[in-house]
C-alpha cells in the first residue's frame, strides 16, 4: 500500500508555488498581511496584561484612586485590537480555503487533461493503482498542506517572531532562558516525532499487509469454504494481525506521548520562568514588576504552542511535497505526439474533382509538400508492409509483417497468446508506433494522418468491455456525441441489442454503474458493438470479441457482429476457429511472424499449423 | 451498537480503563498549576517572601513532572487500548466471515466486506482512541476549571457560565450544518475517482473513440463541483476560529474590567492580581475543552457509519451451521435431489431452480448443459451445501446433506468453482490447499491428471514458481487446470467441475476427460460445460432451461429428442465438423 518512496524532486516547491501564485497573487498578499496582523494582535493581548496590572490596577490600589476611565480606555483599545485580529484571522482562513481549493482544482484538472493525452504505453507500464493514488492520496496530502500546514506554519512563524520581540522588550535576560529551553523542547519532540515517523511507516506497511491479506482472502472466500480452509485462513490471519498490532502500537505510542510531553515541558518552563524571575526580583538582581512577570509568563505560553505547531507540520509538509513531486512527474511525461497533417473531411465529387462540403462523403484531405492538395475518398484499404516492432527496445515482437486488407475484406489473425496478434491492431490505430516498415490507410502513410481522424475511422470491439457510468443511451452515444436518439436505436437494432434494452425497466435510460455490472457479459458486449456501429467506421478491429460469452449467447452476438461487418474492412482475432472460418484471408502467427496465410480451404489443404489447430492436435494457449 | 463493539475489547479492558484514570490525574495537576502560580505571585512576589517562592516553585516543578509522567502513561495505555481493540475487532470480523455461508457473503458482497474489515476498522480505531482519551479529559477539564474558578471568584465565574454554553452551542451548530456539505464533498470525491478509474481502465476505448475532450469536460465538472462544495463547507467550518476567539477575548476583557473593579474596590482582599492571572489560564482551558468536545462530536458522527457497518457484519447470523450430531463419513458418491427448489434471496417468487428431481449413481459421469442463468451453477452448489435448498431435500451417499459434518461433506464433495481463485504462493502451495499432508508425488500425480504437469515443468521454477495474487501470471486455461488439480488432491467421492475447462483447448479438454475416466472410475463426476464436446461421453447429460430440467439422457438420446440440446449442438458444430 505505502511502498512508495518519499522522494522530493528538485523544483517541486517552485512549481507548487507557481500554481499557488498563478491566479491568487492579490489574495495571497491579503492573506500575508492578515496573518501578520493577527499575530501582532495576539501578542498585544499578552502585553495588555502588563498594562492592566502595572499601569492600572497596582497604581489604583496604591493610590486608592477610583477613576476607571484609563482602564476603560485601555480595554476599549484592546477590544478594537482583538476585533481586528479576529477579522484578520477569519479573512485569511476563508481566503486560504479558496486559494487552496482552486489551486488543487487546477492541479487536478491539469493532471487529468495530461493523463488522457499520454500514450497507451504509459498505461501499460504503470499499474492502475499507482495512477489512481495520484488523484487520491497525493492530492489529499497536498490539500492538507496548502490549506492547513502552510498557513499554520506561516502564522506560527509570525507569532514566534512577534513573541520574541515582545519578550526582549520585557526582559532580554528571560528571553535568552526561554529560547534555550525551547531549543531543548524542540530537540526532544523532534526525536519523538522522528521515532514516531519511523514506526509509523512500519505500521503502515503492516497495515497494508493485513489489508492486502484480507482482500486476497475475502476475494477467495468461496474457495476457502469449498476447501474447508477456514482454520488455516484464521491462523495465518492472526499472525499478521498480531504483527500489525505490535507495529501500530509503537507508532501510536510515540505519537500519543509527543503531545503531553510537549505540553508538560511547557508547564515546566512556565514554572521555571516564574521561579527565576521572582528570585531575581526579590534578591534585587533584576527588578520585574508583577505585570511584567505575568505578561512574560503569558508570552511563554504563547511561544510554546507555535513551536509545537511548526515541528508537527514539518512531517506533513515533507509528505505532501513527495506527493506533489509524484503528481508533477506524471504531468512531465511526454504526451502522445501527433505530427499528422492529413485530415478527414466531407467532400462531394464533381467531374472528377472533389470539393469540401458540409454533406457528402468522407475523404482524406492530403496537402502535399509541393503545395498540391489531394482528396482521397475514405475506403478502408489497409496495408502493412514489412513491419517490425517491439514494445521495449531490443525485444522485438513483430518481424517483417505484411498484410493487405482491401476495402470490405475480412482478415483473421490466429495464433497462440503472445504471437503478436493484438500488437498488430495496436499499430494500425497508432497506439504504438512501428520501428520499421510502412502502414498505409487508403494509400496514405498513417504517420501522416492526424491521430484523431485515424482512430475515428477504425472501430474496436475488445474482449473486455468497458462501459461508462451513465445511461445506456449515453454509452451508445459515446461513439458519436452528435447522434440522435433514432441513430441510437438504429445502431442497437443492428447490434441485436434493442430487444434486451427494451426489456429493462427504464429502457434506453437505464443507468449503468461499475462498468455495467447489472448486465450480463453478452449484453455488455452487444452494447459495445452498438457503440461502434453508431460511429459507422470503414475499418473494424474485433479482438476476441466473443471469447468470454457462452455459445448460445454468442450466436446472438455473432449475428449482430455479422451485420455490422458487412461492407467494412475487418480484422478479427479469435480463439474459436469457427469465428474466423469465413474470412477472406487467415494469417497464422507464431512468435511475431506470419507463418501461414490463405483462406480456410487453402490452409486445411496445406496441412500445417492451422490444420493442427483446427483439428485440435495442438494447444492454443 | 456501542455495546456490541465494546465486546471486542476483551484483554484490553484494563488499558482502556487506565487511560481515563491517568488522564484524571493529568487534568487535576494541569488545573492545580495555575492555582499554584497565583500563590507564587501573590504570596511570593508581592510579599517579597523568598521561602514561599521556593516552596511553591518546587511544588510547581514537581506538579509539571508528575503531570508529564501521567501524560506519558496515558499516551501509552491509550495506544495499547486502541490498537488492541482494532486487532480484536478485525479478528472478530474475520472469524465471523469465515463462518459465513455463500448466502451471507453474497448478501454483503465481497468488496463491501473488504471495506468493512479495512477502512471501517481503521475509522473506528481512530474514533475510539480519540474518545477514550478526550471524552474524559475535555469534560473533566471543563468542570474542574469551572469549580476552581468559582472558588477563586464566584462573581467572575458567572462570565463562563454565560459564554461557555453559548460557545458550545455555536460550535455544535457549526459542526452540524457543515457535516452534510462535507459528506457531499466525500461523495463527489467518489465520483471523481470513478471518472479517473474509468478512464484509466478504458483508456483504449477513450482513445479509439477520440473522446479525450469529452472526458475532460466530464472530469472538470466533477472537479469543479468538489471545489465549490469544499469551499462552501470550509467557509462554514472557518467560523469556528472567530467564534472561539471572540469568546476567549470577551472573557479576558470582561474578567479584566470586572476583576479590576473587585481588586481595587476591596483593596486586593477578595481578589488578587495572581488570581486574575489564574482565571485567564482557566479561560483558555475551559474554552479549549469545549472546542475538543465539538471535535469529539464530529468524529463520532463521521465514524458512526463505520460502526454501523461493522456491527452489521457481527450481527449477521451464518445461515448454514453444523448439525448437532453430525454424520462424519460419506459412504459413497451417490446424489439424489428430491423436489428441490432454490432461491438466492429465499423468495419463492424468485426461484432459480424449480422442483428438481434427480438421481446420480456413485461413480457416474454426469454432464450439465444450458444457457447462462439457467441455474446450472446453483444446482451443483447445493450438493456440498454451499447454499441450502429453499424447498425439498438433497441426499449424498443416502444421507441428507444437512446431517453431515460440513467439513467432511465439503472434503468429499470437491467443487471447482466457475469463478475460481488462486492465491499468492508457489504452485505446490496452491495445489496443497486440497490436502496439506499430501506428498510431492501426490501433487505431481494430480497435476498429471489435470494435464497441468507439462506446462508447470515449462515454467521458470517448475513446481516452485510463484503464483501472483489471483493467478495473474498464468493463462486462463492454465489457471483452470491448476484449480482442477487442487480439487483432485482432496481425493473426493464427488468431483464437480463448474465450467472449469472453458479456456482449455479442445484437445487438452479431451485428455482431461480420458484421464478422469481411467484414473477416477469410482468418483462421481459432475461437469458443467458450454462445449458439447466436453460432456459428449457422459453417462447422463442434464439439459437445464429456466431453472427446470428440460431433458436427461445420453448424447445420442438427447440429439434425438431434445430441441435445446440439438440447437446448441448444431450451433457449435457449424463450420467446424464438416472437415473433420
Amino acid at each position: 500500500m505505502n511502498n512508495k518512496k518519499i522522494e522530493i524532486k528538485k523544483g517541486t516547491i517552485k512549481r507548487l508555488l507557481s500554481y499557488l501564485f498563478k491566479n491568487n497573487k492579490s489574495k495571497l498578499f491579503i492573506v500575508l498581511i492578515c496573518i501578520i496582523i493577527s499575530a501582532i494582535a495576539g501578542v498585544l493581548g499578552s502585553l495588555f496584561l502588563q498594562t492592566l496590572i502595572d499601569d492600572n490596577i497596582t497604581p489604583m490600589i496604591e493610590k486608592n484612586l477610583n477613576d476607571y476611565t484609563p482602564l476603560l480606555n485601555a480595554i476599549l483599545k484592546m477590544s478594537v485590537i482583538y476585533l481586528i485580529g479576529i477579522i484578520s484571522t477569519y479573512t485569511y482562513n476563508i481566503l486560504m480555503t479558496i486559494v487552496a481549493q482552486r489551486t488543487l482544482k487546477e492541479i487536478r484538472d491539469d493532471m487529468f487533461v495530461k493523463m488522457d493525452k499520454l500514450p497507451i504505453k504509459y498505461f501499460d507500464t504503470h499499474t492502475h493503482g499507482d495512477i489512481m493514488s495520484r488523484y487520491t492520496n497525493d492530492t489529499d496530502t497536498l490539500r492538507q498542506m496548502i490549506s492547513q500546514s502552510i498557513p499554520n506554519m506561516f502564522s506560527s512563524l509570525m507569532t514566534i517572531i512577534a513573541v520574541i520581540f515582545s519578550m526582549i522588550y520585557l526582559s532580554p535576560f528571560l528571553t535568552v532562558f526561554v529560547l534555550i529551553f525551547s531549543i531543548v523542547t524542540i530537540i526532544i519532540t523532534r526525536k519523538l516525532a522522528r521515532n514516531s515517523a519511523k514506526h509509523f511507516i512500519k505500521g503502515q506497511k503492516s497495515l497494508g499487509k493485513v489489508n492486502g491479506y484480507i482482500e486476497e482472502m475475502l476475494n477467495g472466500q468461496k474457495v476457502i469454504k469449498v476447501f474447508t480452509h477456514e482454520k488455516k485462513a484464521e491462523e495465518d490471519f492472526d499472525i499478521l494481525n498480531d504483527e500489525l498490532m505490535n507495529d501500530s502500537f509503537n507508532a501510536n505510542k510515540y505519537a500519543n506521548i509527543t503531545m503531553p510531553v510537549a505540553g508538560n515541558l511547557g508547564y515546566l518552563e512556565y514554572a521555571l520562568v516564574a521561579l527565576i524571575s521572582t528570585y531575581l526580583t526579590i534578591n534585587n538582581i533584576i527588578y520585574f514588576s508583577v505585570g511584567t512577570i505575568i505578561s512574560f509568563l503569558h508570552l511563554t505560553r504563547s511561544f510554546q504552542m507555535p513551536i509545537n505547531q511548526v515541528t508537527n507540520q514539518l512531517n506533513s509538509i515533507i509528505m505532501a511535497l513527495a506527493g506533489a513531486s509524484r503528481i508533477f512527474e506524471m504531468m512531465d511525461e511526454e504526451k502522445e505526439r501527433d505530427d499528422g497533417y492529413v485530415t478527414l473531411v466531407k467532400v462531394t465529387e464533381k467531374n472528377g474533382k472533389y470539393k469540401e462540403t458540409k454533406n457528402g462523403i468522407w475523404a482524406w484531405r492530403h496537402p502535399h509538400h509541393d503545395g498540391r492538395l489531394e482528396y482521397v475518398p475514405l475506403k478502408g484499404h489497409i496495408e502493412l508492409n514489412g513491419v517490425d516492432f517491439g514494445y521495449v527496445k531490443g525485444k522485438q515482437i513483430l518481424y517483417d509483417v505484411t498484410v493487405y486488407a482491401k476495402p470490405g475484406q475480412k482478415i483473421a489473425l490466429v495464433g497462440s497468446t503472445g504471437a503478436g496478434k493484438t500488437t498488430i491492431t495496436n499499430l494500425i490505430n497508432r497506439f504504438y508506433d512501428i520501428e520499421d516498415g510502412k502502414i498505409r490507410f487508403d494509400g496514405i502513410n498513417i504517420n501522416k494522418i492526424k491521430k484523431n481522424d485515424l482512430r475515428r475511422s477504425i472501430g474496436m470491439v475488445l474482449q473486455d468491455v468497458f462501459l461508462f457510468t451513465g445511461t445506456i443511451k449515453e454509452n451508445i452515444k459515446y461513439g458519436n456525441p452528435n447522434a440522435t436518439d433514432e441513430d441510437v436505436i438504429k445502431a442497437c437494432k443492428l447490434a441485436n441489442a434493442h430487444d434486451f434494452i427494451m426489456m429493462l425497466p427504464k429502457g434506453y435510460d437505464t443507468m449503468l454503474t461499475g462498468n455495467g455490472q447489472e448486465l450480463s457479459q453478452g449484453q455488455r458486449q452487444l452494447l459495445s458493438i452498438a457503440r461502434v456501429a453508431i460511429t459507422n467506421p470503414p475499418v473494424m478491429i474485433l479482438d476476441e470479441a466473443t471469447s468470454s460469452i457462452d455459445t448460445r449467447t454468442e450466436k446472438i452476438v455473432q449475428d449482430g457482429m455479422d451485420k455490422l461487418m458487412e461492407g467494412r474492412t475487418v480484422f478479427v482475432i479469435a480463439h474459436r476457429l469457427s469465428t474466423v472460418r469465413n474470412s477472406k484471408a487467415i494469417m497464422v502467427m507464431e512468435h511475431g511472424k506470419i507463418i501461414e496465410r490463405g483462406n480456410h480451404d487453402d490452409l486445411i489443404k496445406l496441412q500445417g499449423e492451422y490444420y493442427k489447430l483446427y483439428t485440435g492436435a495442438f494447444e492454443l494457449e | 451498537m456501542i455495546k456490541k463493539l465494546i465486546k471486542s475489547l476483551r484483554e484490553y479492558k484494563i488499558p482502556t480503563l487506565l487511560t481515563p484514570i491517568f488522564v484524571i490525574f493529568e487534568v487535576i495537576l494541569e488545573v492545580l498549576i495555575p492555582l499554584l502560580m497565583s500563590k507564587l505571585i501573590d504570596d511570593g512576589i508581592s510579599n517579597n517572601n523568598m521561602n514561599i517562592v521556593y516552596i511553591v516553585g518546587i511544588a510547581l516543578v514537581i506538579c509539571a513532572i508528575i503531570s508529564l509522567i501521567f501524560g506519558i502513561l496515558a499516551g501509552i495505555s491509550v495506544s495499547k487500548a486502541s490498537t488492541g481493540f482494532a486487532k480484536n475487532l478485525r479478528h472478530d470480523l474475520y472469524y465471523k466471515v469465515q463462518d459465513f455461508s455463500f448466502y451471507n457473503i453474497d448478501k454483503f458482497s465481497t468488496s463491501s466486506l473488504i471495506t468493512r474489515l479495512t477502512t471501517d476498522v481503521s475509522n473506528v480505531q481512530f474514533a475510539f482512541q480519540m474518545v477514550v482519551r478526550t471524552a474524559v479529559r475535555a469534560p473533566l477539564m471543563l468542570i474542574t476549571s469551572i469549580i476552581f474558578s468559582i472558588t477563586i471568584s464566584p462573581k467572575l465565574s458567572l462570565i463562563y457560565l454565560i459564554v461557555a454554553p453559548l460557545l458550545g452551542i455555536s460550535l455544535l451548530f457549526i459542526a452540524k450544518i457543515a457535516h452534510p456539505t462535507m459528506k457531499k464533498v466525500f461523495e463527489s470525491y467518489d465520483d471523481l475517482n470513478n471518472v479517473v478509474e474509468e478512464n484509466v481502465n478504458a483508456i483504449r476505448v477513450v482513445k479509439s473513440f477520440t473522446l479525450e475532450e469529452e472526458e475532460e469536460t466530464k472530469f472538470k465538472n466533477v472537479s469543479n463541483k468538489i471545489y465549490k462544495l469544499f469551499v462552501k463547507g470550509e467557509k462554514i467550518l472557518a467560523l469556528n476560529s472567530p467564534i472561539m476567539q471572540t469568546s476567549m477575548y470577551t472573557c479576558i476583557l470582561l474578567i479584566s474590567w470586572l476583576g479590576a473593579h473587585i481588586i481595587v474596590s476591596t483593596g486586593g482582599s477578595e481578589l488578587t492580581t495572581g488570581n486574575l492571572m489564574t482565571l485567564f489560564t482557566y479561560t483558555t482551558q475551559i474554552l479549549g475543552s469545549l472546542m475538543m468536545l465539538s471535535m469529539i462530536f464530529v468524529i463520532i458522527t463521521i465514524s458512526r457509519a463505520s460502526m454501523e457497518r461493522i456491527v452489521e457484519v457481527l450481527d449477521e447470523i451464518p445461515d448454514i451451521q453444523n448439525p448437532k450430531n453430525p454424520i462424519t463419513r460419506v459412504p459413497n458418491g451417490s446424489v439424489k435431489f428430491e423436489n428441490v427448489s432454490f432461491s438466492y434471496i429465499k423468495d419463492k417468487n424468485k426461484e432459480v431452480l424449480k422442483d428438481i428431481n434427480l438421481e446420480i449413481k456413485s461413480g457416474e459421469f454426469v454432464g450439465i448443459i444450458g444457457g447462462t442463468g439457467t441455474g446450472k451453477s446453483s444446482l451443483v452448489n447445493l450438493i456440498p451445501r454451499l447454499y441450502d435448498v429453499t424447498e425439498g431435500n438433497i441426499y449424498v451417499g443416502g444421507n441428507n446433506v444437512k446431517d453431515y459434518d460440513l467439513k467432511m461433506l465439503r472434503d468429499e464433495v470437491s467443487c471447482v468453482l466457475q469463478k475460481n481463485v488462486l492465491f499468492s504462493g508457489t504452485v505446490v502451495e496452491n495445489i496443497m490447499w486440497g490436502d496439506e499432508n499430501a506428498s510431492f508425488e501426490d501433487v505431481v500425480n494430480v497435476c498429471k491428471l489435470a494435464q497441468a504437469d507439462k506446462f508447470i515443468n515449462e515454467l521458470e521454477n517448475g513446481y516452485n514458481t510463484h503464483i501472483e495474487e489471483g493467478g495473474t501470471n498464468v493463462s486462463g486455461g492454465q489457471k483452470q487446470r491448476l484449480c482442477i488439480a487442487r480439487a483432485l488432491l482432496k481425493k473426493p467421492k464427488i468431483l464437480i467441475l463448474d465450467d472449469s475447462t472453458s479456456a482449455v483447448d479442445t484437445r487438452t479438454d479431451r485428455l482431461i476427460q480420458e484421464a478422469f475416466k481411467k484414473d477416477l472410475p469410482n468418483t462421481t463426476k459432475i461437469v458443467i460445460a458450454q462445449r458439447i464436446s466436453s460432456i459428449e461421453h457422459a453417462d447422463k447429460i442434464i439439459v437445464l432451461d429456466n431453472g427446470k430440467i428440460n431433458g436427461i439422457g445420453t448424447h445420442k438420446e438427447l440429439l434425438r429428442k431434445n430441441e435445446i440440446y440439438k440447437e446448441v449442438y448444431e450451433s457449435q458444430m457449424k463450420g467446424s465438423d464438416k472437415n473433420e
